[in-house]
């Protein structure tokens, strides 16, 4: 078997920003789906200041867990060059913001569905300016009140969140907010109350 | 009292003393002064890539309506001409394997020829180039290959020590097959005297890691009367979900 050297990774850096974020990059979501949620947080640094230039990835499964095999995250037009946005129809599982100058980020997406014997999550994946090498993270939603614990309970059997001791895995699960569909997810990159993040390997 | 470049030159030869062998950099580098409240304390949770049940072992799609032909000519995207030296950049994007990444979005952008980005926040007192945005994006072919026309970037300055340069470079971000795969980094020319001098690219412990930022001069790629070529291969590392089909 042949194994080729990877080549290293770098920061982002401060100036991605003309570059990488798109139109309708956090709305992942098909416009006014009836199934729309917001996830949404703030990126923290270790002195507990928020991170104004982070960008985050989102990727994710369907409402049934499946793969979207769909591309249209970023069409283009060729004739102006301009971004249309998405194709407005199919869920493509992917997207991308930079965080503002409070730190704050949002994705308006769909609730992903289980696969296998995890519980249903979306993977994040962090860049920032400072940061080297980038981080995944992963975001599982919880119940929302009068909806039963089918997200608990499959909580309690994902073998990620299981083998995390209580505090740990209480970074990685959103919190619901009052109101209904959205869910806060702050990722704090250092110290206290430090978010999971994970290495594929 | 600023930090100078022997200052820093000290704080890079030490890190590598005492880093652990690795292709990528650690995340705590303390010549790379923004990253000392930007990486974990505590080191990451590793999960088995051997289930294609995990969503990380699978990746976005990109199809041709994403791109368009002109995206990875960087010198045809205004009016007129951008100023500086051309460029042609191509190579391929292979995994650890050794197979080609087909079909995958490739991004790139850049400093124009005087150093300076096209966003808003980059202060450096070096002219804007009204025929150039630095901003390319393109899908891998069916041999993993890509090729981006452009102009050469500029050195700039930046505030990590004083009199900090960075080396010309091109960023790059990349989608591998699988999300696990996900990689976003800087291109270096050869033969550059600021590479030595410059925390980023040092933060790569292992030299020969090093040297798979920098291109590689490719007579062959240069386009006569146009523009002059370089190499640059790149390879993904991380699972992938055709790993664990065939079984490993
Ligand atoms: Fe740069």
């Amino acid at each position: 078997m042949t194994s080729l050297p990877p080549t290293p990774s770098h920061t982002v850096g401060p100036f991605y920003g003309y570059a990488l974020p798109f139109p309708g990059g956090g709305e992942p979501a098909p416009p006014c789906h009836p199934d729309t949620v917001t996830v949404h947080g703030y990126v923290y640094d270790g002195a507990g200041e928020p991170v104004p230039d982070a960008l985050l990835e989102l990727w994710q499964a369907g409402p049934e867990g499946e793969i979207p095999g769909a591309p249209g995250s970023l069409r283009r037009d060729p004739a102006t060059g301009r971004h249309p946005g998405r194709d407005g129809v199919e869920f493509t599982g992917f997207g991308r913001v930079a965080t503002g100058a409070d730190g704050h980020w949002a994705f308006r997406t769909l609730v992903p569905g289980a696969r296998g014997g995890h519980a249903p999550y979306l993977s994040l994946c962090l860049f920032a300016r400072g940061l080297l090498h980038h981080l995944f993270t992963r975001v599982y939603l919880p119940d929302l009140p009068g909806q039963g614990s089918a997200q608990a309970e499959a909580q309690t059997r994902d073998p990620l969140l299981a083998s995390l001791d209580e505090e740990r895995r209480g970074t990685l699960v959103a919190a619901a907010e009052p109101r209904t569909g959205t869910f806060r997810f702050d990722i704090r990159i250092q110290g206290e109350k430090e978010t999971v993040f994970l290495d594929f390997h | 009292m600023p930090l100078t470049q022997q200052d820093l030159d000290r704080e890079i030869a030490a890190a590598r003393a005492d880093a652990p062998p690795s292709p990528h950099p650690p995340r705590d580098y303390p010549p790379y002064r923004s990253s000392a409240l930007r990486h974990p304390h505590r080191a990451p949770v590793v999960v088995r890539g051997d289930d294609p049940d995990l969503v990380e072992l699978h990746t976005p799609v990109f199809g041709p309506a994403d791109v368009t032909e002109l995206d990875s000519d960087l010198t045809r995207q205004h009016r007129g001409e951008p100023l500086g030296e051309r460029i042609t950049v191509s190579g391929r994007v292979l995994d650890s394997r050794g197979r080609p990444v087909r079909g995958q979005l490739i991004e790139l952008w850049q400093a124009n020829a005087s150093g300076r980005y096209a966003h808003r926040r980059d202060r450096h007192p070096a002219p804007l180039d009204p025929n150039f945005t630095g901003l390319g994006r393109a899908l891998t072919g069916d041999d993993g290959g890509y090729r981006f026309t452009t102009v050469k970037p500029g050195a700039y300055p930046w505030r990590n020590h004083e009199n900090a340069w960075r080396p010309a470079h091109l960023h790059f971000s990349l989608f591998g097959t699988a999300f696990a795969q996900r990689l976003v980094t800087q291109m270096y020319f050869p033969g550059d005297p600021l590479l030595a001098y410059d925390p980023i690219l040092q933060s790569v412990p292992e030299a020969a890691a090093r040297e798979r930022l920098v291109a590689a001069w490719d007579h062959g790629l240069t386009v006569p009367e146009f523009s002059l070529g370089y190499r640059w291969d790149i390879v993904l590392d991380g699972p992938s979900a055709t790993w664990t089909e065939e079984g490993r």
